[in-house]
């Protein structure tokens, strides 16, 4: 007589299913809706003109597409600005890391009412317009400033850092330095310190204990933070504009002065797209290499 | 023969507080010592100074002789097991058993062959390529076993190894760690709460609270002759009654009965008889308690019933007294509300402070 309580009902199964899957849509609604308009639209502008022509007057021609504007991805002038930009990044990548590694190791062997303080610390500076404290540097790093006054109480020549890519290597640092030191600190506060302990009382002396336990466990934290600063950096505007100099253009300065100075927005795009690539392929690496079990930050 | 581990007036202070205190102990060559207390007892700081982790505030701490108290943990011929069994996640099982062989440069060859051997001592040899993270919790407790014991250390400390296991799989790890230790004859230093894990294991247990060593002895010394009040009420059940010192063989009960006991301290001094429920028997009113036994009359409060075991709450003039009764033929039943007497030999009488 309860045989009824047995049968399977896949049909209900199947509807409540696809009733948790409508919701789930309906909740992700908003962020689909605010995707497609600002960034998927755009995105296909940019492709669509980046195989557009260039008319004598610098209007884009929307038809007769060609790769003009990818083979010119190959002059010289880009190859050396893109260069350029690249070593940038990976040296401002590096600079981060080396400075937020100890500091993100000393926080997260803090007591946890100390940790808390100092991660206030490094947030800090988001409170304040990144333009302003970009300015702030210009003040810092120019031929008035304390560095060159501190050089000529010296008795040595007046520095001028400003416009030269150690100004700009300098601001970038700064300014990306926070998104270094998060995830690296999320990795190694998150970390079993007993394995430390394990690896010290299995004969391993400090050092050992933290290259062949502490540094590989905070890998993903290191990738983490490379990335986060890595391409920003790749497509940093607002600092080299601003302490960089004319000598030394970026990829990011040169791709703006295509759409503004040089009315090339054909070029400009394939500029996009090509830089677009090159963060796409750090990005495929770091969850290709790094995170094959998706699990960590 | 010298001690594998000595330790004199060994103190530590974290802040202002001791978490050990003037701690002085002996533990032989090859024998299994388990350090025994509630949590924050000091017993996990006691250990955590012979493996280095933590250095003595003041005190001596010698290995085999030697004086060890301020070497780094790496310089100490010392391997700890840890409760959360501390396995490298980014290692396969046979890495971490060779890790410490690879710390001490051992030759390949050697490290291949030792960590098959300690493989197969916990019977791990088929998961050796595994990655540590896909095992069980029983399994990583072996690999842990198995990563210590291949250093062949002058001891082992295990910092309550099989906390985190279930009631089956300890049971039958503290069958398999005894054999264990009887077989490659190391010093096993053995942390716990848990007083039957110290009470099955052990040689000797060392009863800890509050940063002191309390006593140390044979489990059987433990548990039949406590020397303290914390002793007897920590390890197993205990009747703990108040009591008047009368001279060297009686004591009277605060109800005003006379039970005959072994006491060591002056006349006059207030004690506590302690009697495990287990001694104590029950008799009717018509039955006749023989003439040697301590005996006290009361009436069954209680009785609870525990398959093997009945449990009686005898109310006494003298305090609520628990007796253990066996659930086996030729034991009488009692039923609550009966008066009783509860009679126990005066051998089973422990005399300790207030």
């Amino acid at each position: 007589m309860n045989d009824e309580v047995a049968v399977a009902r896949p049909e209900l199964e199947e509807a409540a299913r696809r009733a948790e899957s409508r919701r789930g849509f309906l909740i992700a609604l908003p962020a689909w809706f605010y995707l497609t308009l600002f960034f998927v639209i755009p995105l296909g502008i940019v492709a669509v003109y980046s195989f557009a022509t260039r008319s004598s007057t610098g209007r884009t021609i929307l038809g007769d597409w060609n790769l003009n504007a990818y083979r010119r991805l190959w002059d010289s002038l880009v190859v050396e600005i893109a260069a350029r930009t690249l070593v940038l990044a990976l040296v401002t990548t590096l600079i981060c890391l080396l400075l937020a590694y100890p500091l993100a190791y000393y926080m997260a062997t803090r007591r946890p009412m100390v940790r808390n303080i100092l991660l206030i610390l490094v947030m800090i500076p988001f409170w304040s317009n990144f333009l302003v404290r970009t300015y702030a540097w210009k003040v810092l790093l120019g031929s008035d400033g304390p560095v060159s006054q501190l050089s000529q109480a010296l008795g040595g020549e007046p520095i001028r850092l400003l416009f030269t890519n150690t100004a700009v290597l300098i601001g970038l640092v700064y300014g990306f330095l926070p998104f270094m030191v998060l995830p690296l600190y999320a990795a190694l506060e998150r970390m079993d310190w007993g394995l430390v302990e394990a690896a010290r009382d299995l004969y391993a002396g400090g050092w050992t204990a933290f290259r062949k336990v502490t540094w590989p466990l905070s890998l993903p934290g290191v990738m983490a933070g490379s990335i986060l600063v890595f391409i920003p950096t790749l497509g940093a505007y607002v600092t080299p504009a601003i302490l960089g100099g004319a000598k030394t253009t970026l990829a990011g300065d040169y791709i703006v002065s295509q759409f503004l100075a040089a009315r090339n927005q054909p070029f400009g795009s394939a500029l996009s797209m090509g830089m677009m690539l090159i963060m796409l392929a750090a990005t495929i690496v770091y969850f290709r290499w790094f995170r094959p079990s998706g699990r960590d930050l | 023969m010298s001690d594998a581990v000595t330790l004199q007036g060994v103190s530590k202070v974290f802040g202002d507080v001791y978490a050990v205190r003037d701690l002085d102990l002996a533990i032989g060559d090859g024998e299994f010592f388990s350090l025994l207390g509630p949590s924050g007892c000091g017993k996990t700081t006691t250990l955590r100074m012979i493996a280095g982790f933590e250095f003595p505030t003041q005190g001596s701490l010698r290995l085999h002789g030697v004086e060890m108290a301020l070497q780094p943990p790496n310089q100490r011929p010392v391997n700890t097991v840890f409760q959360s069994y501390a396995l490298f996640p980014h290692m396969t099982v046979e890495e971490n058993v060779g890790f410490g062989l690879r710390m001490k440069k051992v030759a390949g060859a050697e490290i291949v062959e030792r960590v098959r051997r300690a493989l197969d001592m916990v019977q791990l040899t088929h998961r050796a390529t595994a990655s540590s993270k896909q095992l069980s919790g029983g399994q990583q407790q072996r690999v842990a076993l198995a990563r210590a014991l291949v250093n062949e250390p002058e001891v082992l400390l295990l910092d309550e190894p099989l906390g985190a296991l279930d009631l089956k799989l300890r049971q039958a790890m503290q069958t398999e760690l005894k054999d264990l230790q009887e077989r490659v004859g190391i010093t096993f230093i053995y942390v716990t709460h848990d007083q039957e894990e110290a009470l099955t294991m052990s040689d000797r247990i060392g009863v800890m609270n509050e940063g002191r060593l309390l006593q140390v002895g044979t489990p059987q010394d433990i548990y039949e002759q406590p020397t303290s009040r914390f002793v007897a009420g920590f390890i197993g059940e205990i009747n703990l009654l108040p009591a008047t010192i009368v001279d060297h063989e009686s004591v009277r009960l605060a109800g005003g009965r006379l039970v005959a006991a072994t006491t060591g301290a002056a006349a006059g001094s207030e004690v506590t008889v302690a009697v495990r429920p287990e001694r104590l028997s029950l008799f009717g009113l018509g039955e006749t308690v023989p003439a040697r036994l301590n005996a006290v009359r009361g009436r069954i409060v209680r009785r609870v019933y525990f398959g093997d075991v009945f449990y009686y709450d005898v109310d006494t003039p003298d305090g609520v007294i628990e007796v253990k009764e066996e659930n086996r033929p030729g034991v009488a039943l009692h039923e609550i509300g009966e008066e009783a007497v509860v009679a126990w030999d005066p051998a089973a009488t422990t005399v300790v402070e207030s």
